[in-house]
């Protein structure tokens, strides 16, 4: 097979010849297998980027959680030693710690500045727990700490990290379903831009068929000319857009979402495949459309 | 070679010909004659299968061409040189690569060195135009092309539709002594046209046999010539 594939991309000179040079829609082809390898890029990276993102979430949110105590000042620290004395006692905590104020002070600094006065408002306490695999019974564990300390609220963060999750995922597939619309518009557009080679070079296919050519023989020096446009173009559009993405901001902590949109680690690999799938898709689009033209010729 | 039994061909429901019984044979010299528009570039075409017979039967090298399918007509056609008043080429090649396609497309280019191209085009007055583009022969140099190109494959029919409708009496005089040339190497010639005096011009060299078409009925026209 691979023999077939090199004796294909090498051609055969004399065969190639019999078409004759087509700018246009050779120029066609090279650009619309380009700018869609351009946004295949970019669909797939915001799809691996979106499914990281899933993952981060559903992993780091999965297994912590936090509770929220709003008690008169005088009560705060008696209240929140009582919600360790719960949290330290309860199957499936691993560890249960009281955030400090410099970290609850990072906390708000998106919202409220560097320099909030903590001391000066009502603030409540934060207390960050980590579980252990099998995590607790969240239920008893909320009964439990409003017996011990009524100004406690567990948060287990499943509020937040469903609809995060839920539209990451959807995000990744919506990324997956534009990789496979573009696959199929690039796979139109080459089989238009081949209809429309055919149609062009009538005299020349019912030169061919008139001498003894077999629809294969005619079919081959249209499809190797498509194929290796759809591959040029492919490899210029992947090209263009990996060095983009490679310069788009890399993931950081307070960027959240709209940063680490690129690839990552062996997923920069990913894209290699794009010209030799447009090669797969303008093969087939050109290969169609052609037996469907010359069936039409006797 | 080419055998017709009660063919007939119809198109958009009107009959262009009907009843039409034949039998060439191998070496044979036919010409065909008729009015215009009688059909008789309607039937060179169902003689190399650009179109089949609405009903009837025809066989081309004793293969009923109902059972072939599209690389066997391309496989048949091989065997068939075909020569047209209005000889297309591909513009963007010279006249040696046109006269080399047919074998270029059967994967046989090898079977041709040079030396026998020359000989080839020079015994239709080419040699000196090789490397000429279809566009800078004449109407006499592109049916003597067209021939070349028709025979390279050695074919063992020649369909000739109206190959002197374009050019002048001495040039169609050239064309006819290279076809009756051909058919004395053993080529069965089938050639189609409306000037009886090149009929009469063959006569005298070769035994020829007049095919008509009226009244879309295809005639013997007579005994040999």
């Amino acid at each position: 097979m691979m023999g077939g594939v090199i004796a294909f991309l090498q051609g055969d000179r004399q065969a190639d010849q019999v078409v004759p040079p087509s700018g246009f829609t050779a120029r066609l082809t090279s650009f619309t297998a380009g700018a869609m390898a351009f946004l295949t890029v970019f669909a797939l990276a915001l799809s691996l980027a979106t499914g990281r993102l899933a993952d981060r979430w559903n992993a780091e949110l999965a297994r912590t959680s936090t509770v929220r105590i709003s008690a008169p000042e005088g009560q705060m620290a008696a209240q929140s030693e009582a919600v360790l004395n719960v949290l330290r006692t309860t199957p499936g905590i691993q560890t249960a710690r009281v955030m400090s104020d410099a970290e609850q002070r990072k906390l708000l600094e998106p919202w409220f500045g560097p320099d909030l006065p903590l001391d000066s408002l009502p603030i409540p306490r934060l207390i960050e727990v980590i579980e252990s695999s099998g995590g607790p019974d969240i239920e008893g564990l909320r009964l439990r700490l409003s017996a011990e300390a009524p100004g406690a609220v567990l948060d287990d963060h499943t509020r937040w990290r469903r609809p995060l999750v839920t539209a990451a995922t959807r995000l990744r597939m919506m990324g997956l379903l534009s990789i496979l619309l573009i696959a199929g518009s690039t796979a139109a557009m080459i089989t238009l831009a081949a209809q429309s080679a055919l149609a062009a070079n009538g005299q020349v296919i019912s030169v061919l068929r008139l001498i003894g050519a077999r629809d294969v023989y005619i079919a081959r020096a249209f499809v190797r000319r498509f194929t290796v446009r759809a591959f040029v173009g492919a490899l210029i559009g992947t090209i263009a857009a990996m060095v983009t993405t490679f310069f788009l901001p890399a993931a950081a902590e307070e960027g959240a979402f709209l940063t680490g949109l690129g690839f990552q680690g062996i997923h920069w690999l990913l894209p290699v495949l794009i010209p030799i799938m447009a090669a797969i898709v303008a093969f087939w689009a050109t290969r169609i459309a052609a037996f469907r033209v010359l069936k039409r010729l006797m | 070679m080419i055998e017709l039994k009660n063919a007939a061909f119809s198109y958009g429901g009107r009959d262009i010909l009907m009843d039409m019984n034949l039998r060439l044979s191998p070496g044979s010299f036919h010409f065909l004659t008729g009015p215009s528009g009688s059909g008789k570039t309607t039937f060179m075409r169902l003689c190399y299968q650009a179109l089949q017979p609405s009903s009837g039967l025809l066989r081309i090298f004793e293969r009923d061409v109902r059972a072939m399918d599209r690389d066997d007509v391309a496989r048949m056609r091989r065997r068939i040189g075909v020569v047209h008043q209005d000889c297309q080429f591909l513009n963007h090649l010279n006249l040696a690569q046109n006269v080399l396609l047919p074998l270029q497309v059967s994967e046989r280019e090898d079977e041709i060195d040079e030396e026998q191209l020359l000989d080839l085009l020079g015994w239709v007055g080419l040699a000196d135009h090789k490397d000429a583009m279809p566009a800078e022969l004449s109407g006499g140099e592109r049916q003597r092309a067209a021939l070349a190109r028709a025979i390279i494959m050695s074919p063992d029919l020649i369909i000739a539709d109206e190959p002197t409708g374009n050019v002048d009496w001495e040039m169609a005089q050239r064309l006819l002594s290279l076809l009756i040339e051909l058919n004395k190497m053993g080529k069965t010639i089938l050639l189609a046209t409306h000037d009886l005096n090149l009929i009469r011009t063959a006569k005298a060299e070769v035994s020829a046999r007049v095919l008509r078409i009226q009244d879309q009925r295809l005639h013997l026209a007579g005994a040999d010539l």
